[in-house]
């Protein structure tokens, strides 16, 4: 009766799932051993989770039934009024248009950039590494500090440039100007992001097996036809995470928005983000704000998960 | 490797590579601009910084007082040292937890873990926006727990648990032999010793991983803090540097040498461990 009992020799084991339960459960047959273990190493981590995301979660289609301000002891059901209020409230679905807008420009620029950059720094240029860890030094540092930084850069720095050169494009403050905005937005985007989305296109040019290339160097290709008939379909993979990493990230921005542009000036650069935060902390409209944000969530949801599925379609292999 | 690779075409090869090499290093400077401005703007004076912020010459001349002022004002010792110990505690319970779990996730397929595991995949995809008014409201009106520097040590550890789970899980599945543990059982560990004393530390390259994106995540996070922290005495450093900037924003000499103060501690980390957080970052993005 060794506490080893229900050990399966790792022969008769072909593949892990074929040993199921081989330790934790095998290691005593009493229940209690096996939830012992389920109590020690599964509970902690999962209770944190379950927690924090899963109840809020939950709680959350709960919030958006009721009418609650978020300091009233009672709550009253309300039913779909929140639902509809969602559909009433021509901000939220003008800030939702916005942020597709600015989604959609920064899921493209960044990931051209980054394409770019990480096909220039894979081919033996001098100094790569350097360039390569200088472009990612603007995903070291918080939204906040960013958006500081760049409020100084366009409102002074850019201004000051247009005085000197004459130039009209930087003769006043893109930050004040409902038209630039939302470009500046973009601009900052683009600098915080491409770096790390370079980073895993370079993963992915250094997987690419130089066989291939060599054979269709042989064969007289040339790079533009290398880059469009090899690399880019061998790269899908890389393309799935970029992609859904940038439009997740997009989605959800709100510190840079917030520090940047604060969704000035005349709301012009209120991304969905900021409105639902204003909707629930500022106003006071906690059903309201969660509704949107669930919305918010369903959008997301769809968009990321068609991403994939067509992306997933899309790879082939060398 | 495709630098040695013959190099046909010769002179246009050259001339097509120098090119290349310009418009990378030009782009580069465009993108260390911003800092570089900040950096020196931070020593002027407010005058010499809004008559000519491009300029290296300043009139008034170079000194240290925004950075005392800066330090002063905005509790650099104070906000510092929360991150710190938000961001270590953090860190540390979520490699511990998440490390657990995924080892048992893996070893013990039964209800419990399936559910559990593929309720963390999902997971992944809610925005924070869609937890964070629910966050409050449970935490806030009805436990009393916000304002609380381990509030926001529990909250972290459970954002973070997901991905963290994920990529262990990922790495145990496909790295660690079952056999290992099997000898350890025979030796005679407790299935608690046969996890610390075998498995944990074989899994380090996947710790290297998520400890330096965790650490990323939680030192720079700002929503979440700044709907947890209410008081100043706690504040991490982002939520300081808001605070102050918000007072203090047309005091530009000062402003630029807070920014600087809170991003030289991550920027002199990078310096040191470029390698590891270039190729921990890339591994976290590739593998989840």
């Amino acid at each position: 009766m060794t506490p080893c009992r229900g050990l399966k020799s790792s022969i008769l084991v072909k593949e892990p799932e074929a040993g199921k339960g081989i330790n934790m459960g095998s290691m005593g047959r009493k229940t209690g051993e096996k939830f012992k273990n389920l109590l020690i190493f599964a509970l902690p981590g999962c209770f944190a989770f379950f927690a924090v995301v899963i109840m809020p979660f939950l709680y959350g289609f709960y919030l958006t039934l009721t009418d609650w301000d978020g300091v009233s002891q009672v709550k009253n059901i309300i039913g779909g009024a929140n639902y509809i209020a969602v559909f009433q409230d021509a901000q939220f679905w003008s800030s939702m248009g916005l942020t597709l807008k600015y989604v959609f420009f920064s899921v493209i620029l960044v990931n051209l950039l980054a394409f770019i950059l990480a096909y220039a720094l894979t081919n033996g240029l001098k100094g790569q590494n350097f360039f390569r860890t200088g472009f990612f030094t603007p995903n070291l540092i918080g939204g906040v500090v960013l958006g500081f930084i760049w409020q100084f850069v366009f409102s002074r720095v850019l201004v000051n440039v247009g005085e000197a050169t004459g130039w009209g494009i930087f003769s006043s403050s893109w930050l004040s100007d409902p038209g630039k905005a939302f470009w500046s937005l973009v601009v900052v985007t683009v600098w915080q992001l491409s770096g790390y989305m370079m980073l895993i296109y370079i993963a992915g040019f250094t997987t690419l097996s130089t066989d291939v290339l060599e054979a269709a160097s042989i064969d007289g290709a040339t790079g533009f036809q290398k880059m469009k008939s090899i690399m880019v379909p061998l790269m899908v993979p890389s393309f799935v995470i970029c992609l859904f990493l940038t439009l997740s990230r997009a989605f959800m921005v709100y510190d840079v928005n917030l520090t940047l542009t604060g969704g000035e000036p005349y709301g012009t650069t209120r991304l969905v983000a900021m409105h639902v935060y204003e909707k629930a902390f500022t106003s006071r409209n906690y059903g309201v704000g969660q509704a949107e944000a669930l919305f918010l969530f369903l959008i997301v949801a769809c968009i990321s998960g068609l991403q994939i599925y067509l992306g997933k379609r899309k790879e082939v292999e060398a | 490797m495709k630098k040695n690779q013959k190099k046909v075409g010769g002179s246009k090869r050259t001339a097509l590579e120098g090119l290349g090499f310009a418009a990378v290093a030009i782009l580069f400077l465009l993108y260390m601009v911003p800092f570089v401005l900040i950096l020196f703007n931070s020593f002027k004076q407010k005058r010499d910084i809004i008559t000519n912020p491009f300029s290296l010459y300043a009139k008034k001349g170079y000194s240290l007082t925004n950075y005392i002022e800066a330090f002063e004002k905005m509790d650099f010792i104070k906000a510092f040292g929360n991150s710190f110990l938000i961001t270590g505690l953090s860190t540390v319970l979520v490699i511990l937890l998440a490390s657990m779990v995924a080892y048992y996730f893996t070893r013990s397929k039964n209800l419990f873990s399936t559910v559990m595991f593929s309720m963390m995949a999902a997971s992944m995809i809610i925005p924070f926006q869609a937890i964070m008014i629910p966050l409050v409201s449970i935490y806030g009106a009805r436990l009393h727990l916000l304002n609380n520097r381990f509030t926001l040590i529990f909250m972290h550890t459970g954002f973070a648990m997901s991905m963290s789970v994920f990529i262990y899980h990922g790495f145990i599945k496909s790295n660690i032999p079952i056999s290992l543990e099997e000898a350890a059982c025979i030796d005679g560990c407790t299935k608690t010793q046969t996890f610390f004393k075998v498995v944990f530390p074989l899994l380090k390259p996947t710790t290297t991983t998520l400890v330096i994106l965790n650490v990323l995540a939680f030192w720079n996070d700002y929503l979440l803090p700044s709907l947890v922290l209410g008081r100043k005495q706690i504040f991490t450093l982002p939520l300081s540097t808001y605070a102050f900037y918000g007072t203090y924003s047309a005091d530009y000499g000062v402003i630029m040498a807070a920014l600087v103060l809170t991003v030289a501690p991550i920027l002199i980390l990078y310096l040191f461990l470029q390698k590891q957080i270039i190729s921990g970052v890339i591994a976290g993005a590739v593998k989840s």
